[in-house]
């Protein structure tokens, strides 16, 4: 069997920068698996600029983003295996990984990083009648379709949902000579950047309706339109508002999943609301020796956070492997980090009492708040607490707590809440 | 004339209303709750500039497309006319990251560069 300190799944940016970051902390023999034909994951796709502005002071696209890591990674020893498909994760962290050279491998690690990223949610996770017709795809699928293959879907085209891929492939189609009707959405606010409001739609005169969705679909063989109607604020259609839009493509941003079967299947145990695993501060997962950063833990929308991420779990991977696989005694040592009134999930959910290092906190929240403040609480002590002028569920927000402060809570359990 | 825009310089996104004389210059600035809004607005109002990106057709590469940039931001209107320049362009392969593949586009004085390789 082959064997290695550590194995990293996934080579999207979370991939690397862990990979790096482990090499940086002296990992010695470390191998990422790819299930692509090439490194760089998401970002290969998307040809925009944006990314980088944090972690590189620097506005980059995707690829040039993805690039800086993939040259990094050539001057170290890490193995790279692209092609090839982790299928399952068996007891004592063995992987099953298959490809076209190799056939089946089984690979025995000492730990292992899990950043297989995450994928649009379908048209069967939405509740669309109509037929099959072509012409109904993801806006990450057409993403593809343009900026890699080199092909437009469809010239006259509508977007269910405000995402930002959603918003940045408007952009894009219009750019390319496509007429884009519309983008609806069905909640009374964008889940897409201001920015991206701006440049991609009022730029480029595409209005946005809010409060509006698609509620049947229109056409045999290719797409012919699509029903809009606006909704009341239970999101339920409002009879008598119902529009027919002529459009041969209907392209769907209305979010994202962790991509966790693998996960699932080694038994990890899942947070309900981030759909990705339960992990401490160094982003380790409910069995020894198996972390997760990038999108397959949260869904990010800044690549430059999931860099920092990864590096966290790079170094805790290299805690655990220079440590000789030793187990941190969690249980009774852990805090418990909760979400509360206004704030939806955080990341980690749990923080080991005996850290070394101040933790940073990521949260998102569950709606728009303005003049508000964050409140981390432990028991009745406040332990953090700052002012916010604009809080948006589309931008993920962190508090720093303080290594002394860890040490001193009187109780096992912190809470991280909105106060208005 | 009174302008409103959205400044995007951070997510706070304040409501600028921008007041305009006739020949287009900036007034005054109201809205703003900090200095980059209003050094947005007057930038939106005089000389509006964009990154652009795309793809630019490859002979003989791995795939049929590569993506390219303006190496700075142009005029936001002359966003389409580049884009016709790009779009009846053809590149032989191979293309390194970097690449300038099409020199001063539509007299703007900025280059396309290639942001990936093929
Ligand atoms: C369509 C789309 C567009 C996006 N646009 C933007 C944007 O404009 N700006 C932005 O900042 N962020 C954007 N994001 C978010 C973006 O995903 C993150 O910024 C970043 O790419 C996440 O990095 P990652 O490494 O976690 O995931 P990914 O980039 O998705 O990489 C995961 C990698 O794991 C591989 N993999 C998965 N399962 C397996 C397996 N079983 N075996 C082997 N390999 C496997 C995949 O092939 C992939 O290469 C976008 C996301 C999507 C889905
Ligand atoms: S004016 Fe200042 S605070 Fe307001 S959105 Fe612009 S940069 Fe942000």
């Amino acid at each position: 069997m082959l064997k290695y300190d550590l194995v990293v799944i996934g080579g999207g940016p979370a991939g690397m920068a862990a990979a790096l970051k482990a090499r940086e902390c002296g990992v010695q023999k470390i191998i990422i698996l790819e299930r692509a034909a090439t490194l760089g994951g998401i970002l290969e796709q998307c040809i925009h600029t944006g990314f980088g502005l944090h972690y590189f002071g620097e506005e980059l696209s995707g690829p040039e983003y993805a690039y800086r890591f993939i040259e990094e990674l050539k001057k170290t020893d890490i193995e790279v295996k692209v092609d090839t498909m982790v299928t399952d994760i068996l007891p004592d962290n063995v992987i099953v990984a298959t490809n076209n050279t190799d056939g089946v491998m089984q690979i025995q690690a000492t730990a292992i990083i899990l950043a297989m990223g995450c994928r649009e949610r379908p048209r069967g996770a939405l509740d669309m009648p109509g037929s099959r017709a072509a012409g109904v795809m993801t806006a990450g699928t057409a993403q593809k379709y343009v900026n890699i293959d080199g092909y437009m879907p469809g010239k006259k085209i509508v977007i269910l949902g405000s995402g930002d891929i959603g918003l940045i492939m408007a952009r894009r189609m219009t750019l390319e000579g496509a007429k884009v009707e519309m983008v609806c959405e069905l909640m009374p606010y964008s889940g897409g950047l201001t920015r991206n409001i701006v440049q991609c739609l009022d730029d480029m005169g595409i209005p946005l309706k809010l409060s509006c969705t698609v509620v049947k679909t229109h056409g045999l063989e290719r797409l012919e339109g699509v029903t809009i109607a606006n909704v009341d604020e239970n999101r339920r259609p409002i009879p008598g508002t119902e529009q027919y839009v002529e459009c041969d493509t209907l392209l769907l941003s209305v979010g994202l999943i962790p991509e966790n079967e693998l996960t699932r299947m080694a038994g990890i145990v899942i947070d309900p609301i981030t759909s990705g695993a339960i992990v401490d501060e160094y982003r380790q997962t409910s069995r020894p020796g198996i972390f997760a950063c990038g999108n397959v833990l949260q869904v990010h929308d800044l690549v430059d956070y999931v860099t920092q991420e990864s590096q966290i779990a790079g170094e805790g991977a290299a805690k655990y492997i220079l440590s000789g696989g030793k187990n941190n005694e969690y249980a009774e040592n852990t805090i418990r980090v909760k979400a509360e009134s206004g704030v939806r999930y955080v990341v980690p959910q749990n923080i080991n009492r005996s850290t070394d290092k101040d933790v940073k906190i990521y949260f998102r929240v569950a709606d728009v708040y303005k003049d508000t403040s964050v409140v981390v609480t432990c028991g009745d002590e406040v332990i953090y607490k700052r002012k916010k002028r604009k809080l948006a569920p589309g931008e993920m927000e962190n508090v720093a707590i303080k290594l002394d402060d860890i040490a001193k809570l009187s109780e096992n359990e912190i809470t991280v809440k909105l106060e208005v | 004339m009174i302008k409103e825009m959205v400044c995007v310089s951070c997510p706070i996104g304040c409501m600028l209303t921008v007041e305009l004389n006739d020949n287009n210059e900036v007034i005054s600035v109201k809205g703003n709750t900090c200095k980059r809004g209003e050094q947005y607005a007057v930038d939106e109002c005089t000389n509006p500039v964009r990154m652009l990106t795309s793809t630019v057709r490859v002979n003989g590469g791995v795939l049929p497309v590569v993506p390219v940039k303006t190496a700075k931001p142009i005029p936001k209107g002359k966003m389409f006319d580049c884009m016709e320049v790009i779009n009846n362009t053809v590149v032989d392969a191979p293309i390194r990251m970097g690449d300038v593949l099409i020199t001063n586009i539509c007299d703007t004085g900025v280059d396309i560069v290639a942001t990936n390789e093929d």
